[in-house]
């Protein structure tokens, strides 16, 4: 293979983006090297076992994540609004938003929401760590590394170009020649594996480990969400995890799984894909639930409304969301029978999802709402959710779908529930639970102007797009007729207004770690739930004594008894896990094994898989079995953190 | 205080603007102007639906402004109609399952009966038999036989009005879909399988039609015109093409199955006398032709686009 080759050549654009991956990579080995701060990198981070830690790692990488594809987003509304500009051409067009799509799902959503999970589940359970902590950073890297290997494609070999569902004939090896559509396969696949063992460290954790007493339904919503995620995940990822082996297999390997030759089966991808990719838009959006229900209890200093049913409704959805996945493709041609089957199933989902949003609404009645960021976040999930829903519920009716499908109506109804719904919990839960991360709160003042701008600008940007899709316009077009210039320039000027939101958003994080005052209690909120128990910064143990649970809101319990989190007279060692660099070394060799294989360099590949067996092999005989952390330790850090 | 204010009064403001928005431009919309039988039902349906998820969006909106704007923490309110406690109430959340589970009821049935309906030639023009047309897609084109006229016409569609049109759907590669918003409804082209879709125009004119389904490089330039026209000047439209348009060989056929875009072309013949894409043993037909094209770009932008009107 040539250089040229290996590298995408030709495209300005992209050029500037190899630019600054060099500058902004020097920048980064020039700071830390200069301050020192190596060895700080691999003692404090990338060996950590810590799940708060982890948590701000996912966080951290999720908001990267969230720049790339706003980016690419930005890119295709500029496109749009000046078609004739040329700013990108087809093949470019299509690149980009595949990467858009992929990303958003992949690459930001879901790691931004078990990146909270993982900080906050553990804290709101009365739990010390993960029930696998070494599980824990195995999957951050896996993902990481996902990510890495996903986003490079782009100056490297070709980025993948048939869509985030990668449909074959079209993803396959005729059709979509090159690596680009390797990197797809082999980035989730990486990825893939992370999330697939968080969803099932994060099971065991919450059904194992909670506080002594705390039985299932005293557990916080947002825990709930996350099990009830959980269980999704474990039944989902595994339907992803063989489609990708497929598609790869016929890929590199000339299987014929998805072909059109040897009597191949298409379609079938499209059902695999969505099989997962239906309970998958689940994953992103109960976790979602959960933080908007954390949020709007705490400050509408209001017990939540409805906790039965809540939960209730949370495993309903989960169940129904492996039964619609046909809606996806409902002009496909499987007849009026099955796609009535369906539709009514779509529907049904709607009856637990308005519960819900009744219950938020009930919360609110008489109660005290207090409009901090968090809340008004959450406040704006409300109304916007509901024409996301409503309009899904269209789309759910299959005949008139066959309109609706693959225009814009539908990528306005998919934004309208995944920002409004997903996005949106992201920025409440960040602000949310910011004190109990970093030890400060978020800048109200700039937090309100970046939701302000981001929120209009949101609406600006998918509202007219509802319209233009009745107008006929589809999806994925590079260039469009007259007819539907007004309202593309609309929601081109929309979506710089959400960009400037997360700049001053972005700012916002540096202002607030200059200027912002340093708690002092670990109650920042004045909350209802034991994660606020804990002191700030949290210690590294969590509890230094873990409460007894016998109540829903457990915190507001235990400050009405006048209990905490500190009682020296039980306290005892407590076993920790030892930080280590396994997981990251096992993810790289494994990443480089993927890298191999997405230039089908198969000799590489293979040295990169029995490098990671070997990895295996030698934690399998590990007998690190952590250490205790012993009570004058206990003592004196809690001293220190509760001021004492 | 200020901002709690704005907050509400946008809500407030965006509901008469959206009915605003719906009641003046919707009538102008493609989908909810159709001009035909099968466009109509499906634009029926639509309204149908829209008019209780308007009342759902009105009935939360009120709601949600009424709580946020009795509930807000001001200054001195007292604890009179505050209730920290309140944690559920058996009857009323009754209520809000079974009101929204009888909507979905309400929906479900003209859904149905619709998607029933969808599956026959429209009702009113029964009395005909529908026109058979072959649609195949091949990247990133249009071709249409009619077998019963033995014509084939390129990226161009002509129809007679108030006949139904049964489309035998087939791609000759990637997966597309037929779509002529204004007549109704889309559906797959898969290759190695037939789909059915029955279309009707009542009024003449000339629609756009569009492959909607991505499928590659071409997708944005996979259009066509549909002409529909009286009885009469279909008929006259198949017999002049019969006599002038030349013969379409396999040699090609096989040429225009080359992944690119392609002018309008008009032949006095059938592809469908040696390959139907739409049946399994003819599936991998042009895969094999063209198994290598795809390696080269189309390198399409705006400008090059244009090209494929002035070929």
């Amino acid at each position: 293979m040539k250089l040229d080759e290996f590298f995408v050549t030709g495209e300005p654009l992209i050029y500037a983006g190899m630019v600054s991956i060099v500058l902004v990579s020097s920048a980064v080995i020039f700071l830390l090297t200069y301050f020192k701060r190596w060895g700080w990198l691999w003692r404090e981070w990338l060996t950590t076992v810590d799940h708060k830690k982890i948590g701000i790692m996912y966080i951290l990488s999720a908001l990267a994540m969230l720049f790339r594809g706003g980016m690419d987003a930005l890119m295709m509304r500029v496109q749009l609004a000046f078609p004739d500009m040329n700013f990108l051409n087809a093949q470019h067009y299509d690149e980009i938003f595949t990467t858009h799509g992929t990303v958003m799902i992949i690459f930001m959503a879901m790691p931004f929401l078990i990146g909270l999970m993982n900080i906050i589940v553990p804290l709101q359970i009365g739990a010390r760590d993960f029930a696998f902590p070494f599980v824990n950073a195995l999957s951050f890297w896996s993902f990481f590394f996902g990510a890495m290997l996903f986003n490079i494609s782009f100056v490297i070999g070709g980025s993948p170009d048939a869509g985030w569902t990668s449909y074959t004939p079209l993803a396959g090896a005729a059709m979509s020649p090159g690596p680009g559509q390797n990197f797809y396969l082999m980035g989730l696949q990486l990825s893939g594996i992370g999330t697939l063992a968080t969803g099932i460290n994060l099971m065991v954790t919450i059904l194992k480990m909670r506080a002594p007493g705390m039985k299932m339904f005293q557990m916080p919503i947002f825990t709930w969400s996350t099990l009830v995620t959980c269980f999704i995940i474990v039944f989902a990822f595994p339907i992803l995890t063989v489609a990708l082996a497929l598609m790869t297999i016929d890929r590199i390997f000339g299987a014929q799984f998805f072909t059109l030759t040897g009597e191949g089966l298409p379609m079938m991808w499209a059902n695999l894909f969505w099989m997962w990719g239906h309970p998958e838009v689940y994953i992103v959006i109960l976790p979602a639930f959960g933080i908007f229900s954390e949020v709007i209890a705490t400050f509408a200093r209001k017990r939540l409304f409805g906790y039965n049913a809540m939960v209730w409704s949370m495993i309903l959805i989960a169940g129904l969301s492996f039964l619609v996945w046909v809606h996806h493709f409902f002009t496909m041609g499987a007849g009026a029978f099955v796609n009535s089957v369906f539709s009514v199933s779509t529907m049904l989902i709607a009856v637990p999802t308005g519960v819900k949003i009744f219950n938020w609404l009930a919360t609110l009645y008489k109660s005290k709402i207090e409009f901090t960021t968090p809340m008004m976040w959450a406040l704006a999930f409300i109304p916007s959710f509901v024409i996301g829903g409503v309009t899904g519920v269209m789309l759910g009716m299959a005949a008139a779908d066959y309109q609706f499908h693959n225009s814009y109506f539908l990528i306005a109804h998919f934004h309208y529930v995944l920002i409004a719904g997903t996005v949106f919990a992201c920025f409440a839960g960040l602000e949310y639970w910011y004190p109990k991360m970093f030890g400060h709160k978020l800048n109200e003042r700039f937090g309100k102007l970046s939701f302000w701008l981001f929120v209009i600008g949101f609406h600006v940007t998918f509202f007219p797009q509802y319209f233009v899709g009745l107008d006929g316009m589809p999806r994925r077009v590079f260039t469009i007729i007259p007819e539907w210039m007004p309202l593309n320039v609309i929601s081109t000027v929309g979506a710089f207004g959400m960009g400037l939101g997360f700049a001053v958003f972005c700012y916002n994080i540096y202002y607030s770690y200059r200027n912002s005052k340093r708690e002092e209690t670990g109650d920042s909120w004045n909350g209802r739930t034991l994660e606020w128990a804990t002191p700030t910064p949290v210690p590294f143990y969590n509890f230094a004594t873990v409460p007894h649970v016998d109540k829903y809101d457990a915190f507001l319990a235990m400050k009405e008894k006048g209990e905490t989190t500190y009682d020296e007279d039980k306290l005892e060692p407590i076993h920790m896990p030892s930080y280590t660099g396994k997981p990251i070394i096992m993810m790289a060799i494994l990443a480089f094994a993927s890298f191999a294989l997405v230039f089908e360099w198969i000799t590489l590949a293979v040295i990169g898989l029995i490098g990671t067996l070997i990895m295996m092999v030698i934690r399998s005989f590990d007998y690190d079995e952590g250490y205790h952390v012993e009570v004058e330790e206990i003592k004196r850090i809690e001293r220190k953190a509760r001021r004492l | 205080m200020k901002h709690k204010q704005q907050h509400w009064r946008r809500w407030l403001a965006l509901l008469p603007l959206s009915l605003v928005f719906l009641l003046s431009g919707c009538s102008e919309l493609t989908v909810l102007d159709p001009k035909g039988p099968v466009g109509q039902s499906q634009k029926d349906l639509i309204v149908f639906s829209l008019w209780f998820m308007l009342g759902i969006v009105v009935v939360v909106f009120a709601l949600f402004t009424f709580m946020v704007i009795k509930y807000r923490n001001r200054p001195g309110r007292d604890d009179k109609d505050y209730d920290p406690d309140l944690h559920g109430n058996t009857a009323i959340e009754i209520v809000w399952t079974v009101i929204p589970l009888i909507i979905v009821i309400i929906l479900s049935v003209p859904t149905v009966t619709t998607l029933f309906d969808l599956e026959k030639p429209p009702e009113g023009s029964q009395d005909k038999e529908p026109l058979v047309i072959y649609a195949t897609s091949a990247d990133w084109k249009w071709f249409f036989s009619y077998p019963e006229q033995g014509i084939e016409t390129v990226n161009y569609l002509h129809i007679p009005t108030d006949r139904a049109i049964e489309f035998r759907l087939s791609s000759a590669d990637s997966m597309a879909a037929l779509w002529i918003p204004r007549l109704g409804g889309q559906k797959y082209n898969m290759a190695g399988m037939e789909n059915t879709l029955y279309l009707e125009a009542d009024e003449p004119g000339v629609y756009d039609g569009r492959n909607s389904n991505f499928n590659g490089e071409g997708f944005t330039e996979q259009t066509f015109k549909v002409h529909a026209e009286s009885e009469n000047a279909f008929k006259e439209w198949v017999e002049k093409t019969k006599k002038e348009a030349p013969k379409l060989t396999q040699k090609k056929y096989n040429e225009l199955l080359d992944p690119g875009l392609s002018k309008k072309l008009t032949f006095s013949n059938t592809h469908l006398a040696w390959v139907d894409h739409g049946t399994n043993q003819d599936r991998d037909y042009a895969i094999e032709l063209h198994r290598d094209a795809y390696q080269e770009l189309l390198h399409l932008d705006n400008e090059r686009k244009d090209d494929k009107e002035h070929e």
